[in-house]
């Protein structure tokens, strides 16, 4: 076939070929790991879809736009494309891993392709292998930027479920309530600190409301501004607000930098503060045997 | 006369979001220690960065930090500029009073870096942008107290 015609360009025999050898080529991808460890199910599933990508491989090639990621001719695929690396990043390849297991789909095909010419090292022969791989390298880059838009989505995805679990409002006693901060207070988590500290207060009844930052890395000023509306709203609520964990190191930075804490009430650490709310509350803790030994 | 110390001379960094600012004072910190800064020096090497890159980011709209570690022959050092073409600051002189905001901020990110370091400079013009110069060297004695700059 392709022989016969030389006066056909490289990327239309490419076109040619896949259209007629698109069951072989589907059959032999199927088996390869990507599309073998993304549709899992059912293999008949996988050669559909293997299907779908060498018409959009035809449609490229006969556009002769081999190299151009952007082109229309992906656009059917992008999808499907995007959802197997997703499928991929979720399980924990790196989008070079994906595009190692895209570029091992090359083999098969240049294989296929090869053996359409009874002498496949013809010049022409040799023009419509380049034009091929080409073709799959491009393919490789389309899987490559869809993987690394699903791994930004998940990076994404992790970073929302951070914020949520990484403050959550611990009862410590009867009417006290603590928020240990752990990591960056940007603005997002503040407003979820402030959120769930209130909700807490109003649910517990809380009394004391204590913001430990032991695990703050950073106090700058915008990070004291929300320390200190917190504890202004946790007033408005009826709760008195502690701030504690302060380390040194930050205690003089924020002097030099000259925030004025004075209105917020501060204990050195978590244990110094709730022994301050029991108090106040009337509560003594002491141990079991020092009461019975003084008796 | 200064020159970048061998190991890790200099680092361009973007300011465009609040995933930057992270990676900036996280990056201050890294050189601060490398560089020998005490742990209180470190933490207002870092806060002073975290007010300079955020005003870079707030009020110039985004733009660079630039990290070089310096040597002077006697002691090593750490500077760090950050440069937007934003608004510029039109009085800079109020703009450095503790307390002065035109965002609803404390107002306390320039003057209280300026304090944080030993050395300060901005260069601002309006309409043009603003670059924030500061120096910081490591203290023999850890409890020393840099000066007002
Ligand atoms: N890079 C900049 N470009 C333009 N204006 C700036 C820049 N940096 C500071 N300013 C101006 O100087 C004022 C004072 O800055 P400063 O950092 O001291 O306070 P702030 O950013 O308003 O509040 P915060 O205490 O939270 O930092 C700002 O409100 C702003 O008007
Ligand atoms: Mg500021």
């Amino acid at each position: 076939m392709p022989e016969q015609d030389v006066a056909e360009s490289a990327p239309q025999v490419v076109s040619a070929f896949l259209e007629q050898r698109r069951e072989q080529i589907a059959q032999r991808w199927a088996d390869a790991p990507l599309f073998r460890w993304v549709f899992t199910v059912s293999r008949d599933e996988a050669v559909e879809a293997c299907k779908l990508v060498v018409d959009a491989l035809s449609e490229v090639a006969v556009s002769g736009r081999l190299e151009d990621v952007a082109t229309a001719g992906f656009a059917p695929v992008r999808d499907q494309l995007g959802r197997m690396a997703q499928t991929r990043a979720r399980a924990g390849s790196t989008p070079a891993q994906i595009a190692g297991e895209v570029a091992g789909l090359r083999g098969p095909v240049i294989e296929l392709l090869r053996a359409e010419f009874t002498d496949p090292d013809t010049p022409h022969a040799q023009e419509c292998v380049l034009a091929l791989t080409l073709l799959m390298g491009t393919l490789r880059l389309v899987v490559m930027e869809t993987a690394l838009d699903a791994n930004a989505d998940l990076i994404e995805r992790q970073r929302q479920q951070l914020l949520e679990v990484a403050t959550p409002v611990i009862k410590l006693w009867e009417g006290t309530v603590a928020v240990p901060l752990i990591g960056t207070l940007d603005s997002a988590r503040s407003q979820i600190v402030m959120e769930s500290l209130l909700e807490a207060i109003v649910d517990q009844r809380a009394r004391y409301a204590i913001l430990d930052i032991t695990g703050v890395p950073t106090v700058d000023s915008l990070v004291a501004q929300h320390l200190m509306k917190t504890v202004a709203a946790a007033r408005l609520m009826g709760a008195e607000c502690i701030v504690s964990g302060i380390r040194p190191a930050i205690a003089q930075t924020i002097v030099q930098l000259g925030i004025d804490l004075g209105s917020v009430l501060t204990r050195a650490s978590l244990a110094d503060a709730l022994a301050y709310a029991l108090s106040r509350q009337g509560i003594e803790v002491s141990r079991a045997d020092a009461g019975a030994s003084a008796r | 006369m200064m020159r970048p110390s061998g190991q890790a001379p200099a680092t361009s960094l973007p300011i465009g979001s609040d995933a930057d600012l992270a990676w900036v004072r996280q990056q201050v910190r890294q050189y601060a220690a490398q560089l020998g800064f005490g742990l209180v020096q470190q933490t207002k090497l870092v806060t002073a960065a975290s007010e300079l890159a955020r005003n870079t980011l707030v009020h110039g709209g985004g733009g660079q930090a630039e990290i070089t570690a310096l040597d002077d022959g006697r002691s090593r050092g750490l500077r760090m500029r950050f440069t937007d073409q934003g608004p510029g600051i039109r009085d800079l002189e109020l703009a450095m009073t503790d307390g002065y905001t035109t965002g609803g901020g404390l107002g306390l990110g320039l003057s209280g870096a300026k304090r944080l370091v030993h050395e300060f400079h901005v260069d601002t013009e309006p309409g043009r942008g603003t670059t924030v110069t500061a120096v910081a060297w490591v203290t023999q004695v850890p409890s020393s107290r840099p000066g007002a700059g």
